[in-house]
């Protein structure tokens, strides 16, 4: 992984220091709260419902051991002993003290870390595969590339005050696992007829009010040319994106106003104009940042059958929570952050230490965050693939449901966000607890739940198979279900299937809809696929079939 | 008497908005919005002193290119620390239309936590929000004393040690 050479550590220590005395003037009455705000944003700390939240960068989601532990000890220490996972791959304490948070951000810098620029109208997290590097059939490791644009977005000069938030997505491989088709830019690897490295470019998508899947404005880039186009993508929106509504601010407000047509040539001329001062990405500079991300020192090992003649748990772990490795003799292995009954993507200190010894002693002390709020071990020799497991399960992290129904995705919501309609935590936990139930769960096979708690969409409701969105009515808590959504190579937005429903009947909706599916699938056929074959209609009258009093 | 962070020291301006006391007196250095550059553009072809244009973020800085040899002084205006866009204005004077003449930023919007952004971005002159601290903005041209980007040409108000990523004609 990257290490912080003396620039980058003498960055993140100034940083520190910065926001620590703007802390000392706020908290002294000389910044009030409005001016206080933009500056603190772009240090990862918002004022939630109850409290600061902090939210911390986990670059394209990867972290060491250490560092790992270092995150269960601030949780510890200055939070209530556990954190949660995004689905832009960083960590949220959600009760940490103001005052504490530039103390807690010059620990984190002590391991390389920070919070800068994980909220705010600026260049926020630059998020990947979390296969990378070990996915078979990848047409290159995109995190050098995560890693080159981190450090080009971090306090750009130009760039740090943009009209709204800004999200870049990496993906080397055909399968997206990192949804960069609904980012502001998604940059996705690949090779020209010549075998030189570069990017197809796409721009302007985005979840929030106005779902947009992003639109190719640049079927190939070269590699040389990546933070020399980036601004001038950057500069034509910040220049041009609108600022007089927050929620017509996001650059595909832009794209969709002007055209992609238009936009492409502006920003083609922009390029163009800009080039000559815009920042060279040199072969050797390119070469310096591989290195870093080069492959662990695997050993020579032959591919086992590693589940032959093992317990059944361990046969549906290996199964569900395992995944093919490019090199023989090793499996990439999911942390389930899904236990049944626990809030989705929440972890606790003591299970971070433990995942930590598991990752140095089993997958090379390196442990990886995915865009489905679950944990990835990506370097797991097959042989220990047992032992690993042993582990996990006391742990409450080896629940065998990665990639079912209840694996699903959900924002924080009402328990703690300012901005939320509804509790999705007790709507999760419900729906677990309705298909707790593993081999009706397997049954149903792939389904993605995605769970937000109000338009901004952090639990991506409209890319979920089924996606429940909360909304207010009258002061009750009431949610739209849709269904259809897909973030995954295919990306598709979810249409409403009718009116809302109240809290305690979501989780009975959704077996409902489920059902239908069991009814009509063919063989083999997964729930979108059947939903593409047979239409909407089945599923709405199944959804509301037993229920003629919905709102 | 307004005072101006210029370079690093905080000087007396002897500059003047059009609409200030003797702003348009004879010889006076003079800065007028950009659309009365153009509307009165005969008048200031006569002008006996140093002309300067203050731009709203609204207006294009590409417009200017054919003027800027008769520009003392560009004003960019930041009505709040949230809007950024007097920055790409910045640089794009800086960079593209290689303007040397003085930057200055100016409105509501410049206040100390600015400055080290806006001095990278290439702007050589600081006019402070009503109630900013002086000695903390010049302080805080030295908050960093490294960098990943380029800076723009004449961003001369940062010393940086070191730097990450240089620009292609460096």
């Amino acid at each position: 992984m990257y290490r912080y050479d003396e620039l980058d550590q003498a960055f993140v220590d100034q940083r520190v220091a910065e926001f620590r005395d703007q802390t000392h003037r706020h908290l002294a009455g000389e910044l009030t709260e409005e001016q206080f705000r933009p500056l603190r944003l772009r240090n990862g700390l918002y004022i939630q419902r109850h409290a600061p939240m902090l939210r911390i960068a986990i670059p394209y989601g990867l972290l060491s051991a250490p560092q790992l532990r270092k995150l269960a000890d601030v949780a510890r220490r200055y939070d209530r002993g556990y954190g949660h996972f995004t689905t832009r791959q960083n960590l949220q304490l959600n009760w940490p003290a103001l005052a504490d948070v530039p103390q807690i951000l010059a620990e984190l810098a002590t391991v390389q870390m920070h919070a800068m620029q994980t909220s705010g109208n600026c260049v926020r997290n630059v998020t990947a595969d979390h296969l990378a590097g070990i996915t078979p059939g990848e047409v290159d490791d995109p995190r050098p590339y995560c890693e080159i644009i981190r450090q080009w977005a971090t306090l750009h000069p130009e760039f740090t005050y943009l009209p709204r938030k800004f999200k870049i997505a990496v993906t080397g491989s055909a399968e997206d696992r990192a949804a960069s088709e609904v980012h502001d830019i998604g940059l996705h690897l690949r090779r020209d007829a010549h075998g030189g490295l570069g990017f197809r470019v796409l721009v302007g998508g985005g979840l929030g009010r106005a779902p947009v899947i992003g639109q190719e404005i640049r079927e190939f880039l070269p590699l040389e040319e990546l933070l020399a186009y980036l601004e001038a993508i950057l500069r034509v929106y910040n220049q041009h994106g609108r600022r007089d509504n927050i929620n017509k601010a996001r650059i595909k407000v832009l794209v969709k106003a002007l055209g992609v047509t238009r936009f492409r040539e502006q920003v083609e001329t922009e390029w163009q104009a800009a080039r000559a001062r815009a920042p060279r990405l040199s072969a050797g500079e390119v070469q310096h940042m591989r290195a870093f991300f080069r492959p662990p020192p695997y050993e020579v090992l032959a591919d086992t059958d590693a589940a032959g003649g093992r317990e059944a748990q361990f046969q549906a772990w290996y199964r569900y929570n395992t995944r093919p490795h490019r090199v023989s003799g090793y499996r990439a292995v999911f942390v389930s952050l899904k236990a049944h009954g626990e809030v989705p993507g929440d972890m606790t200190a003591a299970q971070m230490d433990a995942v930590a010894a598991l990752a140095e002693r089993l997958s090379f002390g390196l442990v990886r965050t995915t865009h489905n709020q679950n944990l990835l071990l990506a370097d797991v020799r097959q042989r220990d693939l047992h032992e690993l497991w042993r582990a996990l399960a006391p742990l409450g992290l080896a629940t065998p449901n990665i990639g079912t129904l209840t694996d699903m995705i959900a924002c924080p919501g009402l328990d703690f966000c300012s901005l939320a309609n509804a509790g999705t935590i007790t709507v999760a936990k419900d729906i677990q607890r309705r298909f707790a139930d593993l081999d009706y769960l397997y049954d149903l096979g792939e389904i993605e739940i995605k769970i937000s708690g109000c338009m901004n969409a952090c639990g991506h409701h409209h890319v979920g198979h089924i996606g429940v969105l909360g909304v207010d009515k009258h002061g009750e808590e009431w949610y739209q279900i849709s269904l259809g959504g897909s973030a995954n190579g295919f990306t598709a937005l979810g249409e409403v299937i009718g009116p809302s429903v109240a809290q305690h009947e979501v989780a009975a909706t959704i077996e409902r809809i489920v059902e239908v599916y069991r009814a009509l699938r063919a063989e083999g056929e997964r729930f979108i696929d059947t939903l593409r074959r047979v239409g909407l209609t089945p599923f709405r009258e199944g959804a509301y079939a037993a229920h003629p009093a919905a709102a | 008497m307004r005072h101006i962070l210029r370079r690093h020291e905080w000087v007396v301006d002897e500059w003047r908005y059009q609409g200030e006391d003797g702003a348009e007196s004879e010889g006076a250095a003079l800065i007028v919005p950009l659309a009365r550059w153009r509307t009165d553009a005969e008048r200031w072809r006569t002008w006996s002193g140093p002309l300067g244009v203050r731009l709203t973020p609204l207006d294009a800085v590409a417009e200017l290119a054919a003027d800027l040899a008769r520009l003392g002084l560009v004003a960019v205006e930041f009505p709040n620390p949230g809007d950024g866009r007097g920055y790409s204005q910045g640089r794009v004077l800086r960079e593209r239309l290689a303007f040397r003449g003085e930057l200055r930023a100016v409105g509501p919007g410049v206040r100390q936590d600015q400055v080290f952004l806006l001095a990278r971005c290439g702007f050589d002159a600081i006019e402070l929000a009503a109630g900013e601290d002086p000695e903390a903005a010049r302080a805080a041209l030295t908050r960093y004393d490294v960098a990943y980007q380029p800076g723009a040409p004449g961003a001369a108000l940062v010393a940086l040690r070191r730097q990450r990523f240089l620009s292609r004609d460096a």
